[in-house]
């Protein structure tokens, strides 16, 4: 674990994967450890607004990765994400995995995923479960519009949509589930560290 | 009854913005929030709001709005004309304005942003806390367009007067105060004296999510992919073109790009005030 101070009341957390900072994540959270915005990513935890950084790098200094990560990922229930798989690069990620499309159909429902983190927009979900398979490439031409809903792939993740933008995922599907909603106490239905499966409908 | 704003002219980009959203960046939103934070405090104080009240804020050009009751408002931040049905009010001083009556800001006679504080201050609805505008994810009211209505709260306090120096004109120039890390090792030996020795330009492309620079390219040590990882304000990324971006309050939560150092929370008003064509030097904070 490398700790970098951010400015004068940020500190960046860096471990070696993207299970070891969903690890960090968690508990973090467990521990109500003090600050503005706590922020996972790939293979980082960024506190930001610290009131007090001595205090939390003395803190995070204690923790055992080996210890967290016996842990298992994620927390709550598993939500379901009812998913049509009709998405235009389903057959594209079937030949990149050499598999058929309903193979890459079967093993994507299942699998139980982790929300690691959000970013690129409100509610968009990084979705960590599909470990041992190969990294699927972003599109060279990212589509100019990409429907709320879509379910796509990039790299190991899984992602779903929750509002039309331009995008680079394959995409494999689409769900109605309500993913995102400013009004609700917790606006993103797959906030970092939720349990997901997604479940094939027709 | 509650008084509204009636927009006439919303001149090129004028939001919403009060302290921001924050505790919501691990889903993704940003902070969003007035771009420089002090003149919209002063604006509030001005007319006897609190510091999370919502206030205006202009960008290079200026806004015209009618009033549907009494009220008074001040304007701070980037200097410019004010006027009350053409007749000229002072800038940065509470001035009243009669139901039915058209307040006129002018265009920044220097710096960009201007901040319109209201008595009661501006009552757009909340969201995740804010009544923010955020141009990036689109959370917030919409910005202002010709014929819109934004109702104003009701006032709770009483005007202050003026007693911090305003500011009638920015320096073409500046120096920013930076503090390095946390991806200095992702650049060449000399990184820092480089990024400090070097004057950068602001260009247009400069909006309420960063402010681009041009320069002399900051060599990267190599050009790896930098996994996604979370972003505060203030932050200098580096994309693969080697010419910084100062990220503002509308930026994104993650970013694959190395940050090479932070501006220091107190010169980001500054850096709010930047217009393209002005010059900057970054120092060792």
């Amino acid at each position: 674990m490398r700790l970098m101070r951010v400015g004068v009341d940020s500190l960046l957390v860096e471990v070696s994967d993207t299970a070891e900072a969903m690890r960090v994540y968690d508990e973090a959270l467990r521990q109500e450890l003090d600050a503005a915005d706590v922020v996972p990513a790939a293979r980082t935890v960024l506190f930001a607004g610290v009131p007090d950084l001595a205090r939390l790098e003395k803190e995070l200094s204690t923790w055992e990765l080996g210890e967290l990560t016996a842990k298992p990922p994620g927390q709550g229930p598993v939500v379901e994400v009812p998913t049509v798989y009709d998405g235009p690069d389903l057959e594209a990620v079937a030949r990149h995995w050499d598999m058929s499309a309903r193979e890459v159909i079967d093993l994507h429902t299942s699998r139980e995923m982790v929300v690691a983190f959000c970013g690129f927009a409100p509610g968009f979900a990084y979705c960590t479960g599909l470990d041992g398979l190969e990294p699927v490439p972003r599109l060279d031409e990212p589509r100019t519009r990409v429907p709320t809903g879509s379910v796509g792939l990039a790299d190991i993740f899984t992602g779903v949509y929750p509002s039309p933008s331009p995008g680079g995922w394959q995409l494999i599907g689409r769900t109605d589930l309500e993913l995102w909603d400013e009004s609700r106490e917790q606006p993103a239905t797959l906030a970092p560290g939720t349990r997901l499966r997604f479940v094939e409908v027709r | 009854m509650t008084a509204w704003l009636t927009v006439l002219e919303p001149g090129p980009l004028t939001t919403v913005q009060d302290l921001g959203r924050r505790g919501f960046a691990h889903l993704g939103v940003p902070r969003s929030g007035a771009l420089d934070l002090a003149a919209a405090r002063y604006a509030n104080r001005l007319v006897g709001n609190p510091p999370d009240a919502a206030v205006l804020e202009t960008t290079l050009g200026g806004v015209e709005l009618a009033v549907s009751g009494a009220t008074t408002f001040a304007v701070t931040g980037a200097p410019a004309s004010v006027a009350v049905e053409g007749r000229p009010r002072p800038f940065a001083e509470p001035v009243r304005v009669a139901a039915g009556e058209t307040l006129t800001v002018g265009p920044a006679l220097s710096g960009v942003r201007s901040y319109l504080a209201f008595a009661g201050g501006v009552d757009a609805p909340r969201v995740l806390g804010s009544r923010s505008t955020d141009t990036l994810s689109g959370l917030g009211p919409p910005r202002l367009t010709a014929g819109s209505r934004l109702p104003l709260g009701e006032p709770v306090g009483t005007p202050q007067g003026a007693d911090v120096p305003v500011v009638l004109r920015y320096p073409e120039t500046i120096r920013i105060g930076v503090v390095p890390g946390p991806r200095l090792d992702w650049f060449g030996e000399d990184a820092l004296s480089h990024l400090t020795s070097t004057p950068y330009t602001v260009t247009p492309r400069s909006n309420r999510v960063g402010v681009r620079l041009e320069g002399p390219p900051l060599p990267r040590r190599d050009t790896a992919e930098l996994p996604s990882e979370g972003l505060v304000l203030g932050a200098i990324q580096v994309p693969a073109s080697g010419k910084p971006l100062v990220f503002l309050n509308d930026h994104p939560t993650t970013g694959g790009y190395p940050v090479v150092g932070v501006v220091a929370s107190e010169h980001l008003a500054r850096c709010a005030q930047l217009r393209p064509g002005n010059q900057i030097r970054f120092v060792h904070a």
